[in-house]
């Protein structure tokens, strides 16, 4: 109860000095204000970030395994991976007979292309050759349309599924269903639209492109290229069961001796997150050295302010011992002072980057300030205020009545 | 008569560095309840020591000091700011009051940290206010009042917690002759409804207010004189 009326009385104070000092206290939370600023901000980017990294390679499938001739994220030398031979159908057919893990699996291969349809063309289209499995593989949707079936992917029909932006490009006010393109020189019937699947990382458009049979593809643009295999597990939790698997199978079809290195690369979306977390955690500690030392340097100018208040509240402090006033009392009201100048720090802190998040969010990429960060802005304000209020309040707490009330 | 202040052989000890100063060199007095006492001495007497002393602002190098039965010679800061807060009512000459805060919330204080809640604590601190004439002035800043009226508001203050003593130190140093005697006589008031008052001062014309007046000398008690009272001869 006791505590309870001199905490109230104790805000009751310290709003009364920080008021009595309005620019003094804007000016000493500076250092706060930026550093609140900038770890709430930081923290918005991050997870817009986060968010659209997960967004884009949400495209290359958490529990699909790529088999191809370089590893992702490589880090041994060029020319020992350009010197690997091909991957080919024959891999791909000979652990489709061997793998029992395996949800679906299909091949790509791809080369880019010129489309045209009349009038209309787009160049730099990737075209891709797979199989009808390609669907399930990568759990691929239609916007129209449908994708091409076993018996026109066996017989290499001339169908193809157009990706968004192809269909944009080539046909802005028709229906493309049932008409026919060119891919390169040759003909191709429209029998699918795939939905759109954005872009990866950002960085290229996985709506860009055609897909037609791999049967009708090594046909007219021939097979010398090393090709992709694609597998979904059957189980994402047991993904590593199924690379292992595939890989023993991969080295039986090259024939592969015990002591010698894969010479294929089998990749995964972790491959992208370990790399893409390797490049934040630096952005990270980047993010908070900077934002610690805007703290450290607001929290210094804090305690010297706090300093300040207390030696010209020296006689008060004196009459409110006289009148009875514990040490403990006199500690938390300058704790409680500085505390709640830092927490305006925080709030002022947070008014400034809220805002700026929204602007990132509108031309940048889109983020939204969580409440958690909202809350940790005020927790680490809250924070700083006890810690660079610490020192003056205990001086306070310590001042002899006597030579205090003297204090002129 | 009842014993409030047994003071026996109170020493104060400064170490000036090389030097031993000392501002009490060996006091004993005793004060009953309900007595009006005035401690007198000119500068360097020790007189502002024993007020301290005496007001539990400050801890005697050796002695005892029994303030209402209770032994505060050998108190921690904590439980001297208790026996402040629950046995003495301070007024001073510069009268002290929190310059930002209104009559009514520098007469609350020590209710503040007596823990009492907020409704009661407006109730006695007002009724505190009105016993020294000010009840239309609570909401005043201490610059918005006189001397007098500063004074007054201190005097309420030092009532407020029902203190056992009210120590007054040189009261009227900063007034005019006139309110001075306004104060003096609201003390003398405050004495005959039952209230223990020790002044401390340097001018006789203060002092002659007190029945009792103990003069300090050089750390030691010079002389101590109880007035008769009128017919008692």
């Amino acid at each position: 109860m006791n505590f309870f009326l001199e905490t109230k009385e104790n805000f009751a104070i310290s709003f009364k000095a920080i008021t009595a000092n309005k620019m003094r206290s804007i000016l000493a939370t500076l250092g706060i204000v930026i550093g609140i600023a900038a770890v709430t901000l930081m923290q918005t980017a991050i997870e817009g970030i986060n968010i659209a990294f997960e967004k884009s390679i949400a495209a290359i499938g958490a529990d699909v395994l790529y088999i191809q001739k370089f590893e992702w994220f490589g880090k041994e030398d060029f020319e020992l991976y350009r010197n690997r031979r091909d991957i080919t159908m024959y891999h791909f057919d000979y652990i489709k007979r061997n793998a029992t893990t395996v949800a679906s699996m299909c091949p790509t291969m791809g080369s880019p292309r010129t489309i045209q349809y009349g009038e209309y063309s787009l160049q730099n289209v990737f075209a891709i050759g797979t199989t009808n499995e390609y669907q399930e593989t990568f759990g691929i949707d239609m916007e129209d349309g449908r994708f091409f079936t076993q018996k026109e992917s066996d017989a290499g029909y001339p169908v193809v599924c157009i990706g968004t932006d192809v269909k944009n490009a080539l046909f802005p006010n028709s229906n493309p269903i049932g008409k026919s393109i060119k891919v390169g020189t040759y003909s191709f019937k429209v029998i699918g639209v795939v939905e759109k699947q954005g872009s990866l990382l950002g960085l290229f458009s996985l709506d860009n492109r055609v897909i037609i049979p791999a049967e009708r593809f090594t046909k007219i643009f021939g097979t010398r290229r090393s090709i992709s295999i694609n597998l979904k597990a059957e189980d994402l939790n047991n993904i590593e069961d199924t690379r292992e698997e595939v890989r023993s199978i991969m080295r039986k079809a090259r024939k592969l001796q015990p002591w010698v290195k894969d010479d294929f690369g089998i990749n995964q979306q972790e491959a992208f997150r370990q790399t893409y977390e390797q490049l934040t955690s630096l952005i990270k500690i980047i993010g908070l050295i900077i934002t610690s030392l805007s703290l450290i340097v607001g929290s210094v100018g804090i305690t010297n302010i706090m300093f300040v208040s207390v030696k010209e509240r020296t006689k008060e402090i004196g009459i409110r011992k006289a009148i009875g006033a514990k040490r403990s009392t006199i500690l938390m009201q300058f704790l409680i002072e500085s505390a709640t100048i830092c927490l305006m720090g925080g709030f002022i802190g947070l008014m400034i980057s809220f805002p700026l998040s929204l602007i990132i969010n509108a031309f940048v990429l889109p983020t939204s300030m969580p409440l958690w960060v909202v809350i940790l802005g005020l927790f680490i304000s809250l924070l700083f205020g006890v810690l660079s209020g610490f020192f003056p309040a205990f001086n306070a707490s310590k001042m002899d009545p006597v030579e205090s009330l003297r204090y002129e | 008569m009842e014993s409030l202040i047994k003071i026996e052989n109170i020493v104060k000890r400064y170490d000036m560095g090389a030097e031993e100063l000392y501002a009490l060199k060996n006091v004993s007095f005793e004060i009953n309840k309900n007595e009006y006492v005035a401690i007198m001495g000119p500068s360097g007497s020790g007189k502002s020591t024993l007020m301290n002393i005496i007001g539990c602002l400050d801890t005697p190098t050796s002695g005892t000091y029994i303030l209402n039965g209770k032994d505060v010679s050998e108190m921690d800061d904590n439980e001297l700011a208790h026996i402040r807060n629950k046995e003495i009512g301070f007024v001073f000459q510069t009268f002290n009051l929190l310059a930002r805060s209104n009559a009514l919330h520098n007469v609350e204080l020590p209710l503040v940290y007596a823990g009492i809640s907020k409704n009661e604590r407006i109730k006695i601190a007002e009724d505190a206010l009105a016993s020294v004439g000010l009840e239309d002035r609570m909401k005043h800043k201490p610059n918005e009042l006189s001397g007098g009226q500063r004074q007054r508001v201190a005097i309420a203050r030092a009532l407020v917690n029902n203190p056992s003593l009210i120590l007054a130190d040189e009261p009227t140093g900063n007034l005019d002759t006139k309110t001075g005697e306004e104060i003096m006589a609201l003390l003398a008031d405050l004495n005959s409804k039952g209230n223990t008052i020790i002044i401390v001062t340097h001018e006789k014309d203060i002092a002659k207010h007190a029945r009792r007046i103990i003069k300090i000398r050089d750390g030691l008690i010079a002389d101590d004189t109880t007035k008769p009272l009128k017919g008692e001869i």
